[in-house]
C-alpha cells in the first residue's frame, strides 16, 4: 500500500486493523503447530481466541509478543509490517500481555511494578527516582483500573484478581493499543471476573483492542466482539461473536479427526473394570486404588474415585484444572488436609518412597526435569527405582550382573531402540525413547498402580502407539492405570473410563459406552459463570 | 490459606536479628561492666566498619541470588599491592586508589565470569578467591609487612569527634541504601533477584544489572580493605581471610535472603555486621576461651541460614499457585 500524503497515511492507519496475522506458519521440531492462520484485530474490538489445549493459541501469541518468530506468513501492526525479535519490540508498538502466570514481582510495590523499566526520575536526568511523580502516576493508573490500594502496597499482599488488574494497569501505563489476556479468569472469583469484564468494556470504549484467550466459553461469548476458533493449528471458524452459540463453538473446537490410531484393547472394554477384577480372583474385592474425599484448599476439592485392577482410567480436563496436582498428592509429593487414599484396601500414607514400596508408580508430566537423570545412562535410569533391591547382603554391594539382565529385560519389554547402548546418556535419545526409559524404570518395580501424567506429550505417532500398547499390557496383567491427558481423543482411544476435572473438582464421569468428545469437553469447560 | 499462622510467624522471623542483638547487649552487659561503655561500643562500631562495608557490597550480590566469595581475597591483593607501594615510598593517596582499583578489577573479573561465561556465581568467585589469594601471596612473598604510620593515622583520625572509618563506612552505607531504595537500578535488582526469567521478559537489562553487582561488591571489598588496613597497620598472609563469610553472615543475619530479592542494607546488613562484631568484642572482654570462637561463629551462621530458610519456605507456601480461587 502506498500512502503519498500524511493525511492519507493517517486515514490508512485508522482504517486498518491494529494487528493482523496473515497465513502464519510455525513448526516445532518438524511438527507444524500453526498451519497458515489469518485474522485481524481492529481498534476497540475484543477478539476471543478459543481452541483446545495445543490448538496453537499460545504459539500464536508468542509470535505476536516477539518470543518466537514465524516460519512463514506476515504480521502487521499499526498498518506496517511487524517482525518482533524480542518482547521489547512488541512493547514498542503497543502490544501488552497479561499472562496466565503473572509476571509481577511480589517483593516490589504496585507502583514499582508498574514503572519498573520506566521510572520517573528527578529532573529527568538524575539517577534518582522521583517518588512523588511515581506515586502520582501509579495512583492515576490504579484509578483507571478501579484498584483502591495505595501504590506503595507490596504486590505480595494482593489477591490474584487484583494482581491481574495491576498487570492491566501496567499495560495502560505503557500506552498499549492491544492487550492480550491469556486465561485471565482461571484464578478469579466470579466477583473478580465481573470487575475484570467491566474494566474490559471501559477499555474498549477508549479504543483499546484486546485478544481474549479463555476456555470459559460462556465468558468468551459474553465479552467478545469477534471470535477466532483454532483447531490443530488451523483456523476452523471465526466471525462476529453474536453468530456463535456455546454448542457451535464446542463442536468447532472438537471437530473430527481420525488421524490417530489406538491399539485394540484385549480385555473386553464393554464390561470394563468389573470383568478385569474377576479375572484376578486371588485378589480381594478391594479396588487397586480407592480415593475418598481428598481435599486441599486451593488445589483439589472432595475428590473420590476407585481404580479397579486391570482398569485404565483417564483423567481429562483443561490445563490448570488440578489434574497434575492430584497426581502429586496421590504420590505423596504434596500434602492434603483431608480425605484418604487406600491401596488394595490398606491406607496409603508417607512420602513417595513408602508409596513406591507399596506398588505405586508415577510418570511425571515433565520427563526432562522430573522423570529422568538426563546426563545419566539408560541403564542407570532404568535401574534407579529398584536399585535398593539389587543390593547383595551383607554389605549391600550392587549386583551389577543382576542389574544388567534386568535392564536388558526392560529394554525388550518397552521396545527401546536397539541402536542405543546401555551406557548411552538419556539426553541423546528421542522423546519417545526417553519416555520408554521412564516407563521401563517403573515397570521394573512391577507397580500395582501406575499414574501417567501426559505420557505421550511431544512424542511421535509410532512411539505413542507403542506406549498405548504398554499401558494396555500392564492393565491386562492386573495393574490399575491412571492416565492424565489433555488430548481427549487419546483418552477415548485407550481408557476404560474417563473422569473429568475442572477447578480442582471431578465434574464428570464417563464409561466407555458413553464416550463423547463434546460431552467430555463440556464437563471440562465452565459453560457459564453465575 | 494453608497455614493461617504463617504471617505472624514471618514477622517474628523478621524481628529475630533485633532480638538477638538486644540479647547480646544484655548478656555481655551483665557479664562485664566494660562492655556497655561508650568507648567500647564506639570500638565495636569501628571494628565492624570494614565488615559492614564489605557486607554492603555482598548484599547487592545476594539480592540477585548470587554470592561473592572472592571479597576477602580481593582485599588481600589490594592491601599487598598498596603495602608494597607504600614501603617503596609511594604517596598514601595513590596506594589507596590502587586498592580501589584492585577491587573494581576483581569485581569486573567476577562479572565477566558470571555474565559472559555463565559460570555459577559460587564457583566463579571461588576461583577468583584462589586466584586472589595466590596473587596476594606472590606479591607479599608470604611475608608480613608493617606499613608506614600514615595508614594507622588514617584509622585513628577523627572528624567532629567521630573516627574516620565510621565516616567512610557511613557514607558507603548511605549511598548504597539510597541506590537500593531510590534508583531504578536498585529496584530492578530486587526484581531480578525475585524472578530472573520474568525480569528478562519485563525488558530489564539483566546482564548489565548482574555485572554491576559484582563490580560494586569488588569496589566495596576495596574500601573495606582500606578500613581494615587502617586499623591493623600491617599486611599479613592472613589479611582478609574469611571476610567473605563474615560478610555473608552479616547480610543474612540482617534479613537478606540467599535466594535473592529480599534484603536491606540499612538497618539489615549493618545491624548484622555490628551484631557479629559485638559478639566477638564481648567474647574478648569476658575472656572467653578462644577455642570457642569458631563454634560460636558457626552457631551464628547456622542460625542466620536457618532463619532465612524458614522465611523463604513460609513465603513460598503463601505464594503457591492455586487451582481455584477462594
Amino acid at each position: 500500500m502506498t500512502t503519498p500524503s500524511a493525511s492519507n497515511e493517517q486515514r490508512a492507519i485508522n482504517d486498518e486493523p491494529i494487528v493482523s496475522f496473515a497465513a502464519i506458519e510455525r513448526s516445532f521440531f518438524g511438527v507444524k503447530v500453526l498451519k497458515g492462520v489469518s485474522f485481524e484485530v481492529g481498534a476497540g474490538r475484543v477478539v476471543g481466541l478459543v481452541g483446545e489445549n495445543g490448538a496453537g493459541k499460545s504459539t500464536l501469541m508468542n509470535l505476536l509478543g516477539g518470543v518466537l518468530q514465524p516460519d512463514a506468513g506476515q504480521l502487521r501492526a499499526n498498518g506496517r509490517p511487524y517482525a518482533p525479535k524480542n518482547p521489547n519490540d512488541a512493547r514498542a508498538v503497543g502490544i501488552a500481555f497479561v499472562h496466565q502466570e503473572l509476571n509481577l514481582f511480589p517483593n516490589l510495590s504496585i507502583a514499582e511494578n508498574l514503572f519498573l523499566t520506566d521510572f520517573p526520575l528527578i529532573g529527568g536526568g538524575a539517577p534518582w527516582i522521583d517518588r512523588s511523580a511515581l506515586l502520582a502516576r501509579a495512583t492515576a493508573l490504579l484509578h483507571q483500573v478501579g484498584l483502591v490500594h495505595g501504590p506503595e502496597t507490596l504486590v505480595e499482599r494482593l489477591p490474584p484478581g487484583e494482581r491481574q488488574l495491576v498487570e492491566i494497569a501496567k499495560a495502560l501505563g505503557a500506552d498499549a493499543r492491544v492487550i492480550i489476556l491469556d486465561e485471565p479468569t482461571t484464578s478469579l472469583s466470579s466477583r473478580e471476573c465481573e470487575r475484570l469484564f467491566a474494566l474490559m468494556r471501559q477499555l474498549r470504549e477508549r479504543g483499546i483492542a484486546m485478544i481474549y484467550i479463555s476456555h470459559a466459553l460462556g465468558d468468551v461469548l459474553r465479552i467478545c466482539d469477534d471470535l477466532v476458533v483454532l483447531r490443530d493449528g488451523e483456523r476452523v471458524g471465526g466471525g462476529e461473536a453474536k453468530e456463535f452459540t456455546h454448542d457451535r463453538l464446542v463442536s468447532l473446537m472438537v471437530g473430527r479427526q481420525l488421524n490417530q490410531l489406538y491399539p485394540e484393547r484385549r480385555a473386553s472394554r464393554q464390561v470394563g473394570s468389573d470383568q478385569a477384577a474377576k479375572q484376578a480372583p486371588e485378589k480381594s474385592a478391594a479396588p487397586r486404588l480407592a480415593v475418598r474425599s481428598l481435599s486441599q484448599p486451593g488445589i483439589v476439592r472432595d475428590i473420590s474415585f476407585d481404580l479397579a485392577a486391570g482398569e485404565v482410567l483417564g483423567i481429562s480436563g483443561l490445563l490448570g484444572a488440578g489434574r497434575s496436582e492430584l497426581a502429586r498428592i496421590l504420590f505423596g509429593l504434596d500434602p492434603c488436609v483431608s480425605g484418604e487414599v487406600r491401596l488394595e484396601g490398606r491406607r496409603l500414607d508417607g512420602g513417595p518412597r513408602r508409596r513406591i514400596e507399596r506398588g505405586l508408580a508415577f510418570l511425571t508430566e515433565d520427563r526432562r526435569q522430573e522423570g529422568l537423570c538426563m546426563e545419566a545412562s539408560i541403564a542407570d535410569n532404568i535401574a534407579l527405582v529398584t536399585l535398593s533391591a539389587h543390593g547383595r547382603t551383607p554389605a549391600r554391594w550392587l549386583d551389577f550382573t543382576g542389574i544388567k539382565s534386568a535392564v536388558s529385560r526392560m529394554r525388550e519389554a518397552v521396545r527401546l531402540s536397539p541402536k542405543a547402548t546401555d551406557a548411552q546418556a538419556v539426553r541423546t535419545l528421542s522423546g519417545g525413547n526417553q519416555q520408554k526409559v521412564v516407563l521401563g524404570k517403573w515397570l521394573l518395580a512391577e507397580p500395582k498402580v501406575l499414574i501417567l501424567d501426559e505420557p505421550t506429550r511431544g512424542i511421535d505417532v509410532g512411539a505413542k502407539f507403542e506406549i498405548y500398547q504398554l499401558i494396555h499390557q500392564l492393565a491386562d496383567r492386573g495393574a490399575g492405570v491412571l492416565v492424565i491427558s489433555s488430548e481427549i481423543e487419546e483418552l477415548i482411544g485407550i481408557c476404560d473410563r474417563i473422569l473429568v476435572m475442572r477447578q480442582g473438582e471431578i465434574t464428570g464421569e464417563f464409561r466407555c459406552d458413553e464416550f463423547d468428545r463434546e460431552k467430555i469437553l463440556g464437563a471440562a469447560l465452565h459453560s457459564s459463570r453465575a | 490459606m494453608s497455614a493461617p499462622n504463617s504471617k505472624p510467624f514471618l514477622r517474628l522471623l523478621d524481628f529475630a536479628p533485633v532480638a538477638l542483638f538486644a540479647a547480646v547487649l544484655l548478656v555481655f552487659g551483665l557479664m562485664s561492666d566494660k562492655f556497655l561503655t561508650v568507648a567500647n561500643l564506639l570500638q565495636v562500631l569501628v571494628q565492624a566498619s570494614s565488615t559492614a562495608v564489605v557486607a554492603t557490597g555482598m548484599t547487592f550480590v545476594l539480592l540477585t541470588a548470587g554470592v561473592d566469595l572472592s571479597v576477602g581475597a580481593i582485599m588481600f591483593v589490594g592491601a599487598g599491592l598498596a603495602g608494597k607501594m607504600a614501603l617503596g615510598g609511594q604517596p598514601l593517596p595513590l596506594c589507596l586508589l590502587v586498592m580501589l582499583g584492585v577491587g573494581l578489577l576483581g569485581g569486573a573479573v567476577n562479572a565477566l565470569l558470571v555474565t559472559r561465561l555463565k559460570l555459577v556465581a559460587f564457583i566463579a568467585t571461588l576461583a577468583t578467591l584462589y586466584i586472589g589469594r595466590g596473587t596476594g601471596r606472590w606479591i607479599t612473598q608470604t611475608r608480613a609487612m608493617n606499613l608506614p604510620d600514615s595508614f594507622l593515622a588514617l584509622g585513628s583520625a577523627k572528624w567532629l569527634g567521630v573516627p574516620l572509618p565510621l565516616w567512610i563506612a557511613g557514607a558507603v552505607i548511605l549511598v548504597a541504601q539510597l541506590v537500593l531504595t531510590h534508583t531504578p537500578f536498585g529496584r530492578q535488582l530486587y526484581a531480578l533477584g525475585n524472578n530472573a526469567e520474568a525480569a528478562k521478559k519485563a525488558g530489564l537489562r539483566t546482564t548489565r544489572l548482574l555485572a554491576s553487582v559484582y563490580i560494586l561488591s569488588g569496589l566495596c571489598a576495596g574500601i573495606g580493605g582500606i578500613l581494615a588496613l587502617s586499623q591493623l597497620g600491617s599486611v599479613s598472609p592472613k589479611f582478609g581471610e574469611l571476610y567473605e563469610f563474615d560478610a555473608i553472615t552479616a547480610a543474612v543475619l540482617g534479613g537478606t535472603s540467599l535466594f535473592g530479592g529480599r534484603g536491606k542494607v540499612f538497618p539489615g546488613t549493618v545491624l548484622g555486621a555490628v551484631l557479629l562484631k559485638s559478639i566477638f568484642n564481648g567474647l574478648v572482654i569476658v575472656q572467653a576461651d578462644p577455642y570457642l570462637y569458631p563454634l560460636i561463629t558457626s552457631a551464628i551462621i547456622f542460625l542466620a541460614v536457618l532463619i532465612d530458610g524458614l522465611r523463604c519456605r513460609l513465603i513460598d507456601r503463601m505464594e503457591r499457585r492455586k487451582v481455584f480461587g477462594s
